[in-house]
């Protein structure tokens, strides 16, 4: 197994202060909490923080740890030292639920699986239901209109032989409902921790995230598409043909439509069980006076069209 | 561990509700956890008393969030409620 240097991650000198460690882990921790961090490994990260902050922070650990000598390497292959932990008593103080079960085998090797709350659970008798899991999922919006099926990769708890329980990389293929809205969540009815005592598993919850679209953009279960217009379509009115989620639309642009009209296509937006509405938001792309022709036709209209855009700000 | 088999998910209605015991056994809490996010106004349920709290869907989510900020962060309950805020109107806006 790896040797950890627990000085190493919580970036501290060796003859830190218990202060500084708490500062330490304190201000990585904000940094990589998983509920708060950006931080693709974060989870990963937080995990390897909460170990070396459980054996930093506890003086009796922090002298056992000492005790193994400056001469280890991050990453050594590691073996406790024979007659390891003899002189020692450690006073358990788990972290909180989930106690030392998801620390590292060195971890596990210098001090025990002790101090979890696992104990106490596996009273004769005792029949619990697991706890339920949550786990974010990003889809495509296209996924929300069709429907499809999604493998996601989850770090679950699970029963071993022995009955402890430990984390381990589950990859789940999962049916996305149809209509499926943004922060909705969908249920797999066992697939969350295991029950104690021949009680039912928990459920997992996933909580349904779109990727970001470049063209569509979603509100509930309304979508909006901004559509880039010629002046003279808007103007003069036009048939365009417009690619939607659902599919591509034959839409009526009436004449003189301004930016910024919203046209509406009802129902087509999310397909939830009330169907959300498709807006289709007008802009207008000024073609470019690049040339001869075009500036020829720019001064024309400048000349021949009594147009003051500004009419309403009272600025001559 | 890979697992091929494929899994429905069941669409979570938004008018679905939970009561405290499924709210607690769901999160593994004692209620009175639960009755001291609902005193700092983390949780919102509907109903007059306990027994006939109702909770959204959503809950579950944020007693979770407020557990693990409490408990790896070492604030205090105002503290996560005020983290758990800002974390919801942070992906509000990355949403727009």
């Amino acid at each position: 197994m790896e040797y950890k240097d627990y000085y190493k991650i919580l970036g501290v000198a060796r003859d830190a202060t218990q202060d500084e460690i708490k500062r330490a882990y304190r201000k990585l921790a904000r940094k990589y909490h998983p509920d708060v961090s950006k931080e693709a490994d974060a989870e990963q990260k937080f995990k390897q923080l909460g170990e070396a902050n459980e054996v930093l922070k506890d003086t009796e650990k922090r002298a056992a740890y000492d005790q193994l000598g400056v001469d280890w390497q991050a990453q050594q292959d590691f073996r406790p030292p024979p007659g390891w932990a003899s002189g020692f008593e450690f006073h358990g103080g788990p972290r909180g639920a989930g106690g030392n079960e998801d620390f590292s085998d060195f971890f596990k090797s210098l001090f025990g699986r002790a101090g979890g709350a696992a104990g106490s659970h596996h009273r004769q008798g005792f029949q619990m239901q697991g706890e339920d899991h949550h786990a974010r999922v990003l889809i495509d919006l296209e996924d929300s209109y069709n429907g499809a099926s999604r493998s996601i990769s989850l770090q679950m708890p699970e029963l071993t032989r022995d009955g402890h329980v430990k984390t381990a990389r589950r990859t789940l293929k999962v049916r996305i409902p149809k209509g499926i809205r943004q922060g909705q969540q969908i249920r797999l009815s066992g697939q969350g921790s295991p029950g104690t005592g021949g009680g039912k598993a928990g459920d997992l919850y996933l909580e349904i995230e779109f990727n970001p679209h470049g063209i569509y953009r979603v509100e509930g279960s309304d979508v909006y598409l901004e559509l880039p217009l010629a002046p003279w379509e808007a103007a003069l009115g036009a048939a365009v043909k417009v690619l939607t989620p659902a599919g591509t639309v034959d839409l009526k642009i009436p004449a003189n439509s301004k930016a910024g009209k919203k046209l509406r296509l009802k129902g087509r937006g999310i397909p939830a069980k009330t169907p959300g509405d498709l807006y289709v938001v007008i802009q207008i792309s000024l073609p470019p006076a690049d040339d001869e022709k075009a500036r020829a036709m720019y001064e024309r209209m400048r000349d021949e069209l009594s147009f003051n855009p500004r009419a309403k700000m009272e600025v001559a | 561990m890979t697992n091929e088999q494929t899994f429905d998910g069941m669409l979570v209605e938004d008018a679905e509700f939970i009561t405290l015991t499924q709210l607690c056994r769901s999160c593994t809490v004692e209620t009175e956890t639960i009755t001291l996010l609902v005193a700092e106004g983390i949780l919102e349920p509907l109903g007059r008393s306990a027994e006939q709290w109702q909770f959204a869907v959503g809950s579950r989510r944020r007693v979770k969030t407020v557990i693990h900020l409490q408990r790896d962060l070492g604030v205090n309950l105002a503290g996560a409620a005020l983290a758990l805020d800002l974390l919801e109107q942070i992906a509000e806006l990355k949403r727009l």
